[in-house]
């Protein structure tokens, strides 16, 4: 895996008519690299994932996704993507949601199975291989989503909001989750959320935007989990971890817990409200 | 604006062309249709079986009875009689409306009352309840309510009225029932008697649901007393045409058609005014989530 | 978009237990007004002496469903092959008549507005013309007419569903970079696949009232409408509703069946 930048962003504007929802946006999402995007309503960064996701089109700028268009990377599926709705197709066994980015893409039948029981063992659903979606609780249908987002093995993992309809409980052993699947695949993450300690626990940097017209108004350190720091406990957030991915120590749902009650996670916090004020202003 | 004229022109546009794929199977298929062993599979297509359109138009302005110059048009004759029918299903829809509107208030106030009907009046809808049409016919000039003798285009409008009560009932119940919880406690939390909520919340949420309910009742009332002259013999009306004209078909096909065309008219304008009553009350359109 | 609860896990199955008591509650006020309903009548009928041209007496509608029952058998029979012929026919015409219309904008907006304008249209008044087209000694007549009233319900519902494609599936497909076939085989058809039973549902009762009804226009005399006519022709009003209760039970039967084939193709879904 090259660590060339996984998506470059260079001058980029949006507009719907007469509404600017981005301006001007210079970001560069490393290999391996997790990054989440935060600002209140309207401040575009649903559509700068879109964007790179190739549902939308800039209106000015430039944007490389692992160094090529992204509609190139988009057709070559580069990426995988998960939205805050779940999105599963009901009338699909579990197993076979997690196969339709194959089975899209023509992979035979036994190569496609062998893939979502890996990532069912992934996600840690693997006896509800043969269910329906409807059998299962929102966490559970949420994490077959990004199970099927892994599918094609993408570099890169889009993500809008994802656990944005769980209950807080859910939400924080989502997370969890979520960085061990990130360390174990050693895939890189742009995650949009509007909740401040999920962006902190998460990310490697939190962009924060502000709207009208979108900006970046200022990219803070978070708790770098997701890059092998998790075993040396919470306090050291220093940022030295660019570690591949297998070097990685076993991170814990028990170690994000005590990151949550950390120091630099609370000073972490600190600095993205602060940077969200100002941006409101 | 744009959307709406071009809806119009393709709607004319599928009719033309409906009236040219009549013309179109009536020039090549040949005139004793095509047979498949016993079966014919391809319709009989000479001018007594389907005549051009144009000849059924024309046959609208031509004398009812040929040879009698100073007899009414067949247009007149055909629109008589269509109005005629509207009349009685339009009286049917009214007196099946306000009936089922009553049933629904009753079982919406009583909740065994509701479990005990209305299975049978969902059930009434997937019946073939027109069937009892024939009997209904057998009531005229037999029984007389307070003097009054009964007439058999009053048993056209009870068989109409019939088909109209079960649609009504059951989407005025399920417009009643349709406000969310929270609304409903609202309003108990203010206290709101059953009036108050019938009239503020209920009626208004129900309309939605009401509307559809109007047309299918609309449509099965016109249905209900075409059929329903048909089997009393009623004369007069638009169903009776049909049949009368369709027995001397063999001598005059076109006027049959006249009469089915009059029969397709009639649907429509009884949807429109259908139609009529969904703009009036489009301010309650959204009022329901 | 309704998102089950984790109740819906497996392992909750002892839910089931007390809803099924609950559902004897439920339905013993609609057997009781049934059989209410039923006595209440038969007094009526006898006590009053209401004349058997206004209304038989239930007691006497069952003795002539049981003294005609050998007739009521292969009658229904002929109705309803008519409705389960016209039903198919119908049914694959309403549903090809949509997907052709779902795929061509300017199919869509030629044949919608003829369908919507048949939907208003007494569709059973056609009887006398097919049977000029057709010949009046054959069922083909009467299963057309039972075709096109079938096709109209069909095709809205089948329309309807290939119309509501969840936009977060959209999307899903267009980040999969999948064709515009792929995404019909993958989420419009299947989509839509509920909202065909819906239509098949409704237009199966329906398939039983047209072609009962489109008896009472002429042509052969072996069906249930043809013996309930002329039966109230030759005042034996007590056989006439027999064959009225035998419509009844041929129109619930296939109410049923249509309910259950929506429920086995629908299995394990939401929506």
């Amino acid at each position: 895996m090259t660590e060339a930048g996984a998506v470059e962003l260079t001058g980029v504007h949006k507009r719907f008519g007469d509404v600017h929802a981005l301006d001007g946006i210079d970001l560069e999402v490393g290999g391996g690299e997790f990054v989440s995007l935060i600002g209140p309503s309207g401040c575009g960064k649903s559509t700068l994932l879109r964007i790179v996701a190739d549902l939308e089109q800039p209106t000015d700028g430039e944007v490389l996704v692992g160094g090529k268009p992204p509609r190139r990377a988009r057709l070559d599926q580069d990426y995988g993507i998960a939205f805050q709705q779940a999105g599963l197709l009901e009338w699909r066994t579990v197993a076979e949601n997690v196969e339709l980015p194959l089975h899209v893409h023509g992979i035979g039948r036994a190569e496609r199975r062998a893939r979502a029981t890996e990532l069912l063992e992934l996600v840690g659903l693997a006896e509800f291989a043969g269910s329906r979606p409807s059998e299962l609780s929102g966490g559970m249908q949420q994490r077959v989503a990004i199970a099927r987002a892994l599918a094609p093995s993408p570099k890169l993992l889009l993500m809008d909001e994802p656990f944005g309809a769980l209950d807080e409980m859910t939400r924080e052993r989502m997370q969890a989750e979520l960085l061990r699947i990130a360390r174990e695949t050693g895939a890189g993450v742009l995650f949009v959320t509007h909740s401040i300690p999920e962006a902190v626990v998460l990310s490697d940097r939190v962009v924060v935007m502000s709207p009208r017209p979108g900006r970046i108004t200022e990219i803070v350190d978070g708790c770098r989990l997701g890059r092998g720091m998790a075993a040396g406990g919470a306090g050291g957030a220093g940022g030295v971890g660019k570690d591949s991915a297998g070097e990685a120590a076993e991170l814990g749902p028990a170690d994000v817990e005590d990151v949550r009650e950390s120091g630099t996670f609370f000073a972490a916090i600190t600095a993205v409200r602060e940077a969200l004020r100002k941006g409101h202003e | 604006m744009a959307g709406r004229t071009r809806a119009l022109l393709t709607a004319v546009a599928a009719f033309v062309l409906l009236v040219a794929v009549w013309e179109l199977v009536k020039l090549v298929v040949p005139d004793e249709g095509v047979l498949l062993g016993d079966t014919r599979v391809l319709p009989r297509t000479d001018d007594a079986a389907m005549p051009h359109v144009w000849t059924v138009l024309a046959r609208l302005a031509e004398p009812e009875v040929a040879g009698a110059a100073a007899g009414r048009t067949v247009g007149a004759a055909v629109a008589s009689g269509a109005l005629f029918t509207l009349g009685l299903a339009m009286g049917g829809l009214l007196l099946g409306g306000v009936l089922g509107v009553l049933l629904a208030l009753a079982m919406q106030r009583s909740g065994l009352l509701e479990r005990a009907a209305l299975p049978y009046v969902v059930a009434s809808q997937t019946v073939p309840l027109i069937a009892i049409a024939p009997l209904v016919a057998g009531w005229g000039g037999r029984i007389a309510i307070l003097g009054w003798s009964w007439q058999p285009w009053a048993s056209v409008m009870v068989i109409s009225s019939y088909l109209a009560f079960f649609p009504i009932a059951v989407g005025m119940l399920r417009g009643l029932t349709s406000p969310a919880r929270a609304d409903v406690e609202l309003f108990t939390a203010l206290a709101a008697g059953w009036w108050t909520t019938l009239l503020r919340l209920r009626l208004p949420a129900s309309v939605p649901h009401l509307v559809p309910a109007v047309r299918l009742a609309a449509a099965a009332a016109v249905v209900g007393a075409i059929v329903a002259e048909i089997s009393t013999g009623t004369r007069g009306g638009i169903g009776r045409l049909i049949i009368e004209y369709a027995q001397s078909a063999t001598g005059d096909p076109s006027r049959m058609y006249t009469a089915i065309l009059g029969a397709a008219v009639l649907g429509l304008v009884a949807a429109g005014a259908v139609g009529l009553l969904d703009v009036v009350l489009r301010r309650y359109r959204g009022s329901v989530s | 978009m309704t998102r089950p609860g984790p109740a819906a896990v497996p392992g909750a199955v002892s839910v089931e237990a007390p809803r099924r008591a609950w559902r004897v509650t439920r339905v013993w006020p609609a057997v009781a007004f049934g059989i209410a309903v039923l006595l209440l009548w038969e007094l009526v009928v006898v006590i009053g002496r209401v004349p058997a041209f206004l209304l038989p007496a239930p007691s006497a509608i069952a003795g002539q469903i049981g003294a005609q029952f050998d007739v009521i058998v292969p009658t229904a029979a002929v109705t309803g092959g008519n409705a389960l012929a016209g039903l198919a026919a119908g049914f694959v015409l309403g549903m090809v008549l949509a997907v052709l219309a779902a795929s061509s904008r300017v199919f869509g907006e030629l044949v919608t507005p003829v369908v919507l304008a048949a939907s208003a249209v007494p569709i059973v008044a056609l009887a006398p013309v097919f049977t000029t087209m057709f010949g009046s000694t054959t069922e083909i007549p009467r299963r057309l007419v039972v075709a096109v009233v079938v096709t109209v319900p069909v095709f809205v519902a089948t329309a309807r569903g290939l119309r509501q494609v969840q936009p977060v599936h959209a999307e899903l497909m267009t980040a999969l970079a999948a064709t515009p076939w792929q995404r019909a085989r993958f989420v419009r058809l299947p989509g839509a696949v509920p909202h065909v039973m819906t239509g098949l549902r409704l237009a199966a009762p329906a398939a039983v009232i047209a072609a009962i009804v489109a008896e009472y226009f002429g042509g052969l005399q072996n069906g249930l409408g043809s013996r309930i006519s002329a039966a109230a022709a030759n005042t034996a009003y007590a056989r006439a509703w027999a064959f009225v209760a035998a419509s009844i039970a041929l129109g619930l039967l296939f109410h049923l069946a249509g309910l259950l084939v929506e429920r086995l193709v629908t299995r394990g879904r939401t929506a």
